[in-house]
Protein backbone atom coordinates (compact mmCIF):
# COMPACT_ATOMS: atom_id res chain seq x y z
CA UNK A 1 0.00 0.00 0.00
CA UNK A 2 1.51 3.33 -1.08
CA UNK A 3 2.55 5.74 1.64
CA UNK A 4 0.38 8.61 0.31
CA UNK A 5 -2.81 6.58 0.71
CA UNK A 6 -2.30 6.27 4.47
CA UNK A 7 -3.02 9.95 4.96
CA UNK A 8 -6.29 10.12 3.01
CA UNK A 9 -8.62 8.76 5.69
CA UNK A 10 -7.06 10.55 8.68
CA UNK A 11 -7.25 13.80 6.73
CA UNK A 12 -10.86 13.10 5.86
CA UNK A 13 -11.62 12.51 9.53
CA UNK A 14 -10.06 15.80 10.53
CA UNK A 15 -12.97 17.54 8.80
CA UNK A 16 -15.55 15.15 10.22
CA UNK A 17 -17.69 15.68 13.31
CA UNK A 18 -16.67 13.49 16.28
CA UNK A 19 -19.87 12.03 17.71
CA UNK A 20 -18.52 9.95 20.54
CA UNK A 21 -15.68 7.93 21.83
CA UNK A 22 -17.01 4.51 22.70
CA UNK A 23 -15.03 1.76 24.35
CA UNK A 24 -13.99 0.29 21.00
CA UNK A 25 -13.71 3.19 18.63
CA UNK A 26 -14.26 6.82 17.81
CA UNK A 27 -17.39 7.46 15.85
CA UNK A 28 -17.57 10.35 13.40
CA UNK A 29 -20.30 11.78 11.23
CA UNK A 30 -19.41 12.94 7.74
CA UNK A 31 -20.59 12.94 4.18
CA UNK A 32 -19.15 10.31 1.89
CA UNK A 33 -20.10 9.92 -1.75
CA UNK A 34 -22.96 12.31 -1.10
CA UNK A 35 -24.49 10.21 1.69
CA UNK A 36 -24.70 10.77 5.45
CA UNK A 37 -22.02 8.47 6.80
CA UNK A 38 -20.81 7.20 10.14
CA UNK A 39 -17.10 6.46 10.28
CA UNK A 40 -16.04 4.02 12.94
CA UNK A 41 -12.34 4.39 13.68
CA UNK A 42 -10.68 1.77 15.80
CA UNK A 43 -7.81 3.82 17.10
CA UNK A 44 -4.76 2.18 18.70
CA UNK A 45 -5.26 1.41 22.35
CA UNK A 46 -2.08 2.56 23.99
CA UNK A 47 -2.64 0.49 27.10
CA UNK A 48 -2.23 -2.69 25.08
CA UNK A 49 1.03 -4.25 23.92
CA UNK A 50 1.42 -3.04 20.29
CA UNK A 51 1.48 -6.55 18.79
CA UNK A 52 -1.69 -7.50 20.69
CA UNK A 53 -3.34 -4.23 19.74
CA UNK A 54 -2.70 -4.61 16.02
CA UNK A 55 -3.90 -8.24 15.93
CA UNK A 56 -7.03 -7.50 17.93
CA UNK A 57 -7.95 -4.33 16.09
CA UNK A 58 -7.51 -5.87 12.67
CA UNK A 59 -9.48 -8.99 13.63
CA UNK A 60 -12.34 -6.97 15.05
CA UNK A 61 -12.56 -4.74 11.96
CA UNK A 62 -12.72 -7.74 9.64
CA UNK A 63 -15.23 -9.62 11.80
CA UNK A 64 -17.47 -6.60 12.10
CA UNK A 65 -17.71 -6.02 8.39
CA UNK A 66 -18.21 -9.70 7.65
CA UNK A 67 -21.04 -10.00 10.20
CA UNK A 68 -22.84 -6.90 8.94
CA UNK A 69 -22.74 -8.12 5.35
CA UNK A 70 -23.98 -11.54 6.36
CA UNK A 71 -26.89 -10.03 8.27
CA UNK A 72 -27.85 -7.75 5.44
CA UNK A 73 -27.80 -10.60 2.96
CA UNK A 74 -30.27 -12.42 5.21
CA UNK A 75 -32.61 -9.44 5.34
CA UNK A 76 -31.73 -8.23 8.85
CA UNK A 77 -31.45 -4.47 9.16
CA UNK A 78 -27.89 -3.31 9.68
CA UNK A 79 -26.05 -0.30 8.30
CA UNK A 80 -24.78 -0.46 4.72
CA UNK A 81 -20.99 -0.75 4.54
CA UNK A 82 -19.71 1.88 2.11
CA UNK A 83 -15.94 1.49 2.53
CA UNK A 84 -13.27 -0.06 4.75
CA UNK A 85 -9.70 1.11 5.26
CA UNK A 86 -7.65 -1.71 6.77
CA UNK A 87 -4.55 0.33 7.52
CA UNK A 88 -6.20 2.76 9.86
CA UNK A 89 -9.04 0.36 10.73
CA UNK A 90 -11.87 2.62 9.66
CA UNK A 91 -15.29 1.44 8.58
CA UNK A 92 -17.51 3.82 6.63
CA UNK A 93 -21.14 2.97 7.37
CA UNK A 94 -24.57 4.25 6.44
CA UNK A 95 -25.81 6.73 9.03
CA UNK A 96 -29.19 5.68 10.38
CA UNK A 97 -30.62 9.18 10.37
CA UNK A 98 -33.12 10.20 13.04
CA UNK A 99 -32.78 6.99 15.00
CA UNK A 100 -32.82 6.44 18.74
CA UNK A 101 -31.44 3.55 20.74
CA UNK A 102 -33.69 0.86 22.17
CA UNK A 103 -32.13 1.78 25.48
CA UNK A 104 -33.49 5.33 25.30
CA UNK A 105 -36.82 4.03 24.03
CA UNK A 106 -37.24 1.72 27.02
CA UNK A 107 -36.15 4.41 29.46
CA UNK A 108 -38.59 6.96 28.07
CA UNK A 109 -41.40 4.42 27.78
CA UNK A 110 -40.92 3.53 31.44
CA UNK A 111 -41.20 7.22 32.35
CA UNK A 112 -44.40 7.86 30.41
CA UNK A 113 -47.77 6.42 31.36
CA UNK A 114 -49.53 6.02 28.04
CA UNK A 115 -49.54 2.44 26.64
CA UNK A 116 -46.26 1.76 28.43
CA UNK A 117 -46.88 -1.98 28.74
CA UNK A 118 -48.06 -2.41 25.18
CA UNK A 119 -45.15 -0.48 23.70
CA UNK A 120 -42.54 -2.41 25.64
CA UNK A 121 -44.14 -5.79 24.98
CA UNK A 122 -44.25 -5.08 21.26
CA UNK A 123 -40.60 -4.01 21.32
CA UNK A 124 -39.54 -7.17 23.17
CA UNK A 125 -41.41 -9.25 20.64
CA UNK A 126 -39.65 -7.59 17.72
CA UNK A 127 -36.20 -7.83 19.28
CA UNK A 128 -36.75 -11.55 19.87
CA UNK A 129 -37.71 -11.99 16.24
CA UNK A 130 -34.69 -10.15 14.86
CA UNK A 131 -32.27 -12.00 17.11
CA UNK A 132 -33.80 -15.33 16.12
CA UNK A 133 -33.27 -14.47 12.47
CA UNK A 134 -29.66 -13.43 13.16
CA UNK A 135 -28.85 -16.59 15.07
CA UNK A 136 -30.49 -18.73 12.41
CA UNK A 137 -27.90 -17.14 10.08
CA UNK A 138 -25.25 -18.31 12.56
CA UNK A 139 -24.16 -14.73 13.27
CA UNK A 140 -23.16 -14.21 16.88
CA UNK A 141 -23.35 -10.49 17.68
CA UNK A 142 -21.08 -10.77 20.71
CA UNK A 143 -22.06 -7.50 22.32
CA UNK A 144 -25.82 -7.38 22.49
CA UNK A 145 -26.98 -4.44 24.55
CA UNK A 146 -29.90 -2.08 24.24
CA UNK A 147 -27.46 0.60 23.14
CA UNK A 148 -26.56 -1.52 20.12
CA UNK A 149 -30.10 -1.67 18.74
CA UNK A 150 -31.57 1.32 16.94
CA UNK A 151 -35.10 2.24 15.99
CA UNK A 152 -35.19 4.00 12.62
CA UNK A 153 -38.42 5.91 12.00
CA UNK A 154 -40.22 4.72 8.91
CA UNK A 155 -40.71 7.35 6.16
CA UNK A 156 -44.34 6.28 5.71
CA UNK A 157 -45.00 6.69 9.42
CA UNK A 158 -45.53 3.01 10.17
CA UNK A 159 -43.65 0.94 12.75
CA UNK A 160 -40.00 1.92 13.04
CA UNK A 161 -37.28 -0.33 11.69
CA UNK A 162 -35.17 -2.25 14.23
CA UNK A 163 -31.53 -1.92 13.20
CA UNK A 164 -28.65 -3.82 14.77
CA UNK A 165 -25.30 -2.06 15.05
CA UNK A 166 -21.87 -2.47 16.58
CA UNK A 167 -20.81 -5.88 15.37
CA UNK A 168 -17.29 -5.36 16.70
CA UNK A 169 -17.21 -8.53 18.74
CA UNK A 170 -19.16 -10.66 16.32
CA UNK A 171 -18.23 -13.95 14.70
CA UNK A 172 -19.81 -16.80 12.77
CA UNK A 173 -20.83 -19.90 14.72
CA UNK A 174 -23.50 -22.57 14.55
CA UNK A 175 -22.97 -23.72 18.13
CA UNK A 176 -25.96 -23.40 20.49
CA UNK A 177 -23.42 -22.60 23.22
CA UNK A 178 -22.29 -19.44 21.43
CA UNK A 179 -25.86 -18.36 20.72
CA UNK A 180 -26.81 -19.06 24.32
CA UNK A 181 -23.91 -16.93 25.55
CA UNK A 182 -24.97 -14.20 23.08
CA UNK A 183 -28.41 -14.11 24.69
CA UNK A 184 -26.85 -14.28 28.14
CA UNK A 185 -24.77 -11.20 27.36
CA UNK A 186 -27.97 -9.40 26.33
CA UNK A 187 -29.83 -10.58 29.40
CA UNK A 188 -27.14 -9.27 31.72
CA UNK A 189 -26.86 -5.96 29.90
CA UNK A 190 -30.65 -5.66 29.74
CA UNK A 191 -31.32 -6.35 33.41
CA UNK A 192 -28.47 -4.21 34.70
CA UNK A 193 -29.38 -1.22 32.52
CA UNK A 194 -33.13 -1.50 32.94
CA UNK A 195 -33.86 -2.73 36.47
CA UNK A 196 -37.10 -4.65 37.08
CA UNK A 197 -37.58 -5.76 33.48
CA UNK A 198 -37.29 -9.51 34.04
CA UNK A 199 -40.77 -10.11 32.64
CA UNK A 200 -40.03 -8.04 29.57
CA UNK A 201 -36.94 -10.08 28.85
CA UNK A 202 -38.95 -13.29 29.22
CA UNK A 203 -41.26 -11.95 26.53
CA UNK A 204 -38.23 -11.36 24.35
CA UNK A 205 -37.11 -14.95 24.81
CA UNK A 206 -40.58 -16.28 24.10
CA UNK A 207 -40.62 -14.37 20.85
CA UNK A 208 -37.14 -15.68 20.04
CA UNK A 209 -38.26 -19.25 20.68
CA UNK A 210 -41.29 -18.82 18.46
CA UNK A 211 -39.35 -17.28 15.59
CA UNK A 212 -36.19 -19.38 15.53
CA UNK A 213 -35.94 -22.78 13.93
CA UNK A 214 -33.12 -23.92 16.18
CA UNK A 215 -34.10 -22.30 19.46
CA UNK A 216 -34.60 -25.18 21.91
CA UNK A 217 -30.91 -26.13 22.05
CA UNK A 218 -29.99 -22.47 22.40
CA UNK A 219 -32.39 -21.80 25.28
CA UNK A 220 -31.15 -24.95 27.00
CA UNK A 221 -27.60 -23.63 26.75
CA UNK A 222 -28.73 -20.24 28.01
CA UNK A 223 -30.13 -21.91 31.16
CA UNK A 224 -26.83 -23.73 31.65
CA UNK A 225 -24.77 -20.57 31.23
CA UNK A 226 -26.99 -18.72 33.72
CA UNK A 227 -26.32 -21.43 36.30
CA UNK A 228 -22.60 -21.29 35.68
CA UNK A 229 -22.47 -17.74 36.96
CA UNK A 230 -24.36 -18.72 40.10
CA UNK A 231 -22.38 -21.85 40.90
CA UNK A 232 -18.96 -20.37 40.60
CA UNK A 233 -16.78 -20.49 43.71
CA UNK A 234 -15.96 -17.00 44.89
CA UNK A 235 -12.88 -17.32 47.06
CA UNK A 236 -10.53 -14.49 47.86
CA UNK B 1 -18.97 8.22 67.08
CA UNK B 2 -19.25 4.65 65.81
CA UNK B 3 -16.47 2.10 66.22
CA UNK B 4 -16.70 -1.15 64.27
CA UNK B 5 -14.36 -4.14 64.38
CA UNK B 6 -14.21 -6.30 61.24
CA UNK B 7 -13.15 -9.94 60.93
CA UNK B 8 -11.97 -11.24 57.54
CA UNK B 9 -10.75 -14.74 56.68
CA UNK B 10 -12.52 -15.94 53.54
CA UNK B 11 -9.31 -17.03 51.81
CA UNK B 12 -5.74 -17.38 52.98
CA UNK B 13 -5.52 -14.03 54.78
CA UNK B 14 -6.77 -13.58 58.34
CA UNK B 15 -7.25 -9.92 59.10
CA UNK B 16 -8.98 -7.94 61.83
CA UNK B 17 -9.45 -4.20 61.57
CA UNK B 18 -11.04 -1.41 63.57
CA UNK B 19 -12.63 1.67 62.05
CA UNK B 20 -13.96 4.73 63.83
CA UNK B 21 -16.02 7.03 61.61
CA UNK B 22 -13.88 6.58 58.52
CA UNK B 23 -10.56 6.39 60.35
CA UNK B 24 -8.60 3.13 60.24
CA UNK B 25 -7.39 2.63 63.81
CA UNK B 26 -5.72 -0.74 63.24
CA UNK B 27 -5.56 -3.39 60.51
CA UNK B 28 -3.26 -6.31 61.36
CA UNK B 29 -3.19 -9.38 59.10
CA UNK B 30 -1.54 -12.77 58.66
CA UNK B 31 -1.22 -14.70 55.40
CA UNK B 32 -1.14 -18.48 55.04
CA UNK B 33 1.62 -19.11 52.51
CA UNK B 34 2.08 -22.56 51.00
CA UNK B 35 5.25 -23.96 49.44
CA UNK B 36 5.82 -23.32 45.70
CA UNK B 37 3.64 -25.52 43.53
CA UNK B 38 0.89 -25.81 46.12
CA UNK B 39 -2.34 -23.95 46.59
CA UNK B 40 -4.10 -23.46 49.92
CA UNK B 41 -6.68 -26.06 50.93
CA UNK B 42 -9.71 -25.17 53.08
CA UNK B 43 -8.89 -27.31 56.13
CA UNK B 44 -5.25 -26.19 56.28
CA UNK B 45 -6.29 -22.58 55.82
CA UNK B 46 -8.86 -22.85 58.61
CA UNK B 47 -6.19 -24.39 60.83
CA UNK B 48 -3.90 -21.47 60.09
CA UNK B 49 -6.62 -18.94 60.89
CA UNK B 50 -7.49 -20.73 64.15
CA UNK B 51 -3.85 -20.58 65.17
CA UNK B 52 -3.50 -16.84 64.61
CA UNK B 53 -6.90 -15.22 65.00
CA UNK B 54 -6.73 -14.48 68.70
CA UNK B 55 -3.23 -13.01 68.38
CA UNK B 56 -4.42 -10.79 65.53
CA UNK B 57 -7.47 -9.78 67.56
CA UNK B 58 -5.25 -8.72 70.44
CA UNK B 59 -3.04 -6.74 68.05
CA UNK B 60 -6.05 -5.01 66.54
CA UNK B 61 -7.29 -3.83 69.93
CA UNK B 62 -3.83 -2.87 71.20
CA UNK B 63 -2.80 -0.98 68.06
CA UNK B 64 -6.09 0.91 68.15
CA UNK B 65 -5.65 1.57 71.86
CA UNK B 66 -9.17 0.33 72.53
CA UNK B 67 -10.94 -2.03 74.90
CA UNK B 68 -13.87 -4.30 73.94
CA UNK B 69 -16.23 -1.87 75.67
CA UNK B 70 -15.27 0.82 73.13
CA UNK B 71 -16.52 -1.28 70.20
CA UNK B 72 -20.05 -0.59 68.94
CA UNK B 73 -20.46 -3.43 66.47
CA UNK B 74 -18.78 -6.67 65.44
CA UNK B 75 -18.69 -7.22 61.67
CA UNK B 76 -17.53 -10.42 60.02
CA UNK B 77 -17.37 -11.86 56.51
CA UNK B 78 -20.56 -13.76 55.82
CA UNK B 79 -19.28 -14.78 52.39
CA UNK B 80 -18.39 -15.50 49.67
CA UNK B 81 -15.28 -17.59 50.18
CA UNK B 82 -13.97 -20.91 51.39
CA UNK B 83 -16.23 -22.74 53.83
CA UNK B 84 -13.91 -23.88 56.61
CA UNK B 85 -11.99 -20.59 57.02
CA UNK B 86 -15.24 -18.60 56.93
CA UNK B 87 -16.69 -20.76 59.68
CA UNK B 88 -13.60 -20.38 61.84
CA UNK B 89 -13.72 -16.61 61.69
CA UNK B 90 -17.50 -16.36 62.06
CA UNK B 91 -17.30 -18.49 65.19
CA UNK B 92 -14.84 -16.11 66.83
CA UNK B 93 -16.86 -13.08 65.74
CA UNK B 94 -20.06 -14.55 67.19
CA UNK B 95 -18.30 -15.42 70.42
CA UNK B 96 -16.77 -12.00 71.01
CA UNK B 97 -20.02 -10.30 70.04
CA UNK B 98 -21.81 -12.26 72.74
CA UNK B 99 -18.99 -11.89 75.27
CA UNK B 100 -18.84 -8.15 74.77
CA UNK B 101 -22.61 -7.74 74.36
CA UNK B 102 -22.33 -6.07 70.96
CA UNK B 103 -24.50 -6.41 67.82
CA UNK B 104 -23.25 -8.60 64.96
CA UNK B 105 -23.15 -7.77 61.26
CA UNK B 106 -22.58 -10.26 58.45
CA UNK B 107 -20.84 -8.50 55.58
CA UNK B 108 -20.46 -9.40 51.90
CA UNK B 109 -16.72 -9.67 51.18
CA UNK B 110 -16.96 -8.00 47.76
CA UNK B 111 -18.84 -5.06 49.21
CA UNK B 112 -16.14 -4.80 51.88
CA UNK B 113 -13.62 -4.23 49.09
CA UNK B 114 -15.82 -1.65 47.40
CA UNK B 115 -16.59 0.34 50.53
CA UNK B 116 -12.94 0.37 51.59
CA UNK B 117 -11.94 1.54 48.15
CA UNK B 118 -14.52 4.34 48.28
CA UNK B 119 -13.38 5.38 51.75
CA UNK B 120 -9.66 5.47 51.02
CA UNK B 121 -9.81 7.01 47.55
CA UNK B 122 -12.90 9.19 48.07
CA UNK B 123 -14.08 8.17 44.62
CA UNK B 124 -17.61 9.45 44.15
CA UNK B 125 -19.45 6.94 41.98
CA UNK B 126 -16.85 4.89 40.14
CA UNK B 127 -17.06 1.90 37.88
CA UNK B 128 -15.43 -0.73 40.09
CA UNK B 129 -13.11 -3.42 38.82
CA UNK B 130 -12.93 -6.07 41.52
CA UNK B 131 -10.15 -8.52 40.78
CA UNK B 132 -8.72 -11.10 43.13
CA UNK B 133 -7.90 -14.77 43.41
CA UNK B 134 -11.55 -15.62 43.81
CA UNK B 135 -13.46 -12.89 42.03
CA UNK B 136 -13.42 -10.91 38.83
CA UNK B 137 -16.31 -8.50 38.43
CA UNK B 138 -17.04 -5.10 36.95
CA UNK B 139 -19.51 -3.41 39.25
CA UNK B 140 -21.49 -0.20 39.11
CA UNK B 141 -23.88 1.16 41.70
CA UNK B 142 -27.46 1.66 40.63
CA UNK B 143 -30.68 1.92 42.60
CA UNK B 144 -29.57 0.43 45.90
CA UNK B 145 -27.56 -2.43 44.44
CA UNK B 146 -24.00 -2.96 43.39
CA UNK B 147 -24.84 -4.38 40.00
CA UNK B 148 -22.50 -6.72 38.22
CA UNK B 149 -22.04 -5.44 34.69
CA UNK B 150 -19.38 -7.88 33.63
CA UNK B 151 -17.59 -10.81 35.19
CA UNK B 152 -15.63 -13.91 34.48
CA UNK B 153 -17.72 -16.76 33.16
CA UNK B 154 -15.27 -19.31 34.55
CA UNK B 155 -12.26 -18.62 36.82
CA UNK B 156 -11.06 -15.41 38.44
CA UNK B 157 -8.07 -13.60 36.96
CA UNK B 158 -6.10 -14.04 40.21
CA UNK B 159 -6.92 -17.73 40.13
CA UNK B 160 -5.51 -17.95 36.60
CA UNK B 161 -2.30 -16.26 37.73
CA UNK B 162 -2.01 -18.30 40.95
CA UNK B 163 -2.56 -21.61 39.17
CA UNK B 164 0.01 -20.84 36.51
CA UNK B 165 2.45 -19.82 39.24
CA UNK B 166 1.92 -23.26 40.78
CA UNK B 167 2.59 -25.02 37.49
CA UNK B 168 5.95 -23.29 37.07
CA UNK B 169 6.65 -23.44 40.81
CA UNK B 170 6.95 -19.74 41.55
CA UNK B 171 7.15 -18.86 45.24
CA UNK B 172 3.87 -17.97 46.97
CA UNK B 173 5.69 -15.57 49.29
CA UNK B 174 4.38 -12.88 49.69
CA UNK B 175 1.90 -13.89 46.99
CA UNK B 176 2.21 -15.67 43.64
CA UNK B 177 0.76 -12.67 41.81
CA UNK B 178 3.40 -10.35 43.22
CA UNK B 179 6.21 -12.63 42.10
CA UNK B 180 4.72 -12.97 38.63
CA UNK B 181 4.63 -9.18 38.41
CA UNK B 182 8.30 -8.87 39.37
CA UNK B 183 9.39 -11.52 36.88
CA UNK B 184 7.27 -10.09 34.07
CA UNK B 185 8.96 -6.73 34.57
CA UNK B 186 12.21 -8.27 33.39
CA UNK B 187 10.68 -9.36 30.09
CA UNK B 188 10.42 -7.53 26.82
CA UNK B 189 9.25 -10.13 24.32
CA UNK B 190 5.57 -10.75 23.74
CA UNK B 191 3.84 -13.82 22.33
CA UNK B 192 0.17 -14.00 21.28
CA UNK B 193 -2.13 -15.81 23.70
CA UNK B 194 -5.88 -16.51 23.49
CA UNK B 195 -7.91 -13.38 24.17
CA UNK B 196 -11.50 -14.01 25.26
CA UNK B 197 -13.92 -11.18 25.84
CA UNK B 198 -17.62 -11.99 25.42
CA UNK B 199 -19.55 -8.74 25.56
CA UNK B 200 -19.00 -7.45 29.06
CA UNK B 201 -17.77 -10.81 30.32
CA UNK B 202 -14.39 -12.50 30.17
CA UNK B 203 -13.16 -16.06 30.21
CA UNK B 204 -9.79 -17.19 31.56
CA UNK B 205 -9.82 -20.98 31.56
CA UNK B 206 -8.84 -21.12 27.90
CA UNK B 207 -5.76 -18.97 28.26
CA UNK B 208 -4.75 -20.93 31.37
CA UNK B 209 -4.92 -24.27 29.56
CA UNK B 210 -3.02 -22.76 26.66
CA UNK B 211 -0.10 -21.50 28.73
CA UNK B 212 0.04 -24.61 30.90
CA UNK B 213 0.59 -26.63 27.74
CA UNK B 214 3.19 -24.19 26.39
CA UNK B 215 5.03 -24.20 29.72
CA UNK B 216 5.11 -28.01 29.76
CA UNK B 217 6.40 -28.11 26.19
CA UNK B 218 9.27 -25.88 27.30
CA UNK B 219 8.79 -23.85 24.16
CA UNK B 220 10.67 -20.91 25.61
CA UNK B 221 13.92 -21.05 27.51
CA UNK B 222 12.57 -18.88 30.31
CA UNK B 223 9.05 -18.43 31.54
CA UNK B 224 9.41 -14.68 31.54
CA UNK B 225 8.08 -14.33 28.01
CA UNK B 226 4.96 -16.30 29.00
CA UNK B 227 4.50 -14.29 32.20
CA UNK B 228 4.78 -10.96 30.43
CA UNK B 229 2.44 -12.06 27.66
CA UNK B 230 0.02 -13.49 30.22
CA UNK B 231 -0.16 -10.25 32.18
CA UNK B 232 -0.50 -8.14 29.04
CA UNK B 233 -3.33 -10.31 27.74
CA UNK B 234 -5.22 -10.77 31.01
CA UNK B 235 -4.99 -7.12 31.94
CA UNK B 236 -5.97 -5.94 28.47
CA UNK B 237 -9.12 -8.02 28.78
CA UNK B 238 -9.88 -6.46 32.17
CA UNK B 239 -9.27 -2.92 30.95
CA UNK B 240 -11.48 -3.60 27.96
CA UNK B 241 -14.50 -4.78 29.93
CA UNK B 242 -14.05 -1.94 32.38
CA UNK B 243 -14.00 0.53 29.52
CA UNK B 244 -17.14 -1.00 28.07
CA UNK B 245 -18.96 -0.64 31.38
CA UNK B 246 -17.81 2.97 31.64
CA UNK B 247 -19.01 3.74 28.15
CA UNK B 248 -22.34 2.06 28.88
CA UNK B 249 -22.88 3.91 32.18
CA UNK B 250 -21.32 7.19 31.14
CA UNK B 251 -18.93 6.96 34.08
CA UNK B 252 -15.78 9.06 34.47
CA UNK B 253 -14.21 7.23 37.39
CA UNK B 254 -12.61 3.82 37.81
CA UNK B 255 -11.81 2.16 41.12
CA UNK B 256 -9.71 -1.02 41.22
CA UNK B 257 -10.11 -3.23 44.30
CA UNK B 258 -9.05 -6.75 45.23
CA UNK B 259 -5.63 -8.39 45.52
CA UNK B 260 -4.85 -8.26 41.79
CA UNK B 261 -5.43 -4.51 42.03
CA UNK B 262 -2.00 -4.23 43.68
CA UNK B 263 -0.40 -5.01 40.34
CA UNK B 264 1.26 -1.84 39.09
CA UNK B 265 1.15 -2.90 35.45
CA UNK B 266 -2.65 -3.28 35.69
CA UNK B 267 -2.88 0.13 37.32
CA UNK B 268 -0.64 1.58 34.61
CA UNK B 269 -2.74 0.14 31.79
CA UNK B 270 -5.99 1.26 33.38
CA UNK B 271 -4.45 4.69 33.88
CA UNK B 272 -3.63 4.97 30.17
CA UNK B 273 -7.18 3.99 29.22
CA UNK B 274 -8.62 6.50 31.69
CA UNK B 275 -6.40 9.30 30.44
CA UNK B 276 -7.52 8.70 26.87
CA UNK B 277 -11.15 9.03 27.96
CA UNK B 278 -10.58 11.90 30.36
CA UNK B 279 -11.55 9.70 33.27
CA UNK B 280 -9.95 9.36 36.69
CA UNK B 281 -8.37 6.23 38.11
CA UNK B 282 -8.51 5.34 41.79
CA UNK B 283 -6.55 2.53 43.36
CA UNK B 284 -5.35 1.58 46.82
CA UNK B 285 -2.13 0.01 48.06
CA UNK B 286 -1.53 -3.52 49.34
CA UNK B 287 -2.84 -2.67 52.82
CA UNK B 288 -6.34 -2.32 51.43
CA UNK B 289 -6.28 -4.09 48.05
CA UNK B 290 -5.50 -7.40 49.65
CA UNK B 291 -8.15 -8.93 51.92
CA UNK B 292 -8.10 -7.17 55.29
CA UNK B 293 -10.27 -6.75 58.38
CA UNK B 294 -10.75 -3.00 58.12
CA UNK B 295 -12.67 -3.34 54.85
CA UNK B 296 -15.19 -5.56 56.59
CA UNK B 297 -15.34 -3.05 59.43
CA UNK B 298 -15.97 -0.23 56.97
CA UNK B 299 -18.78 -2.01 55.15
CA UNK B 300 -20.11 -3.00 58.57
CA UNK B 301 -19.94 0.65 59.67
CA UNK B 302 -22.07 1.71 56.69
CA UNK B 303 -24.57 -1.09 57.22
CA UNK B 304 -24.79 -0.53 61.00
CA UNK B 305 -25.37 3.18 60.64
CA UNK B 306 -28.16 2.57 58.16
CA UNK B 307 -29.86 0.39 60.77
CA UNK B 308 -28.85 -3.13 59.80
CA UNK B 309 -28.01 -5.85 62.29
CA UNK B 310 -27.50 -9.62 61.93
CA UNK B 311 -29.33 -11.73 64.50
CA UNK B 312 -27.42 -14.65 65.94
CA UNK B 313 -29.57 -17.21 64.17
CA UNK B 314 -28.83 -15.49 60.86
CA UNK B 315 -25.11 -15.25 61.43
CA UNK B 316 -24.21 -18.23 59.25
CA UNK B 317 -21.69 -18.14 56.46
CA UNK B 318 -22.07 -18.95 52.80
CA UNK B 319 -19.58 -19.85 50.11
CA UNK B 320 -21.65 -18.23 47.37
CA UNK B 321 -22.84 -14.70 47.92
CA UNK B 322 -23.43 -12.49 44.90
CA UNK B 323 -22.50 -8.83 45.18
CA UNK B 324 -25.90 -7.82 43.85
CA UNK B 325 -27.78 -9.80 46.50
CA UNK B 326 -27.17 -7.12 49.12
CA UNK B 327 -29.50 -4.16 49.44
CA UNK B 328 -27.25 -1.11 49.71
CA UNK B 329 -29.32 0.75 52.26
CA UNK B 330 -26.63 3.31 53.00
CA UNK B 331 -26.66 4.95 49.55
CA UNK B 332 -29.53 6.39 47.53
Amino acid sequence: MARENNMAVPEFLREAELLKQGAEARVYRAEFLGRPTIVKERFPKRYRHPALDEKLTHRRTVQEVRAILRCRRAGISAPVVYFVDYTCHCIFLEEIVGSSTVRDYIASAQQSDSCKELKLQRLAERVGQVLAKMHDEDVIHGDLTTSNMLLRPSPEGGESDLVLIDFGLSYISALPEDKGVDLYVLEKAFLSTHPNTEELFEKLLKSYKASSKKSSAVIKKLDEVRLRGRKRSMVG
Amino acid sequence: MTVVIGFEGSANKIGIGIIRDGEVLSNPRRTYITPPGQGFLPSDTARHHRAFILTVLKEALEQAGLKPADIDCVAYTKGPGMGAPLVTVALVARTVAQLWGKPLLGVNHCIGHIEMGRLITKANNPTVLYVSGGNTQVIAYSERRYRIFGETIDIAVGNCLDRFARVIKISNDPSPGYNIEQMAKKGSQYVELPYTVKGMDVSFSGILSYIEVRAAQRRFHTFIILLLSLQETLFSMLVEITERAMAHCGSQEVLIVGGVGCNLRLQEMMGVMCKERGAKLFATDERFCIDNGAMIAQAGWEMFRSGQVTELEDSWITQRYRTDEVEVTWRD
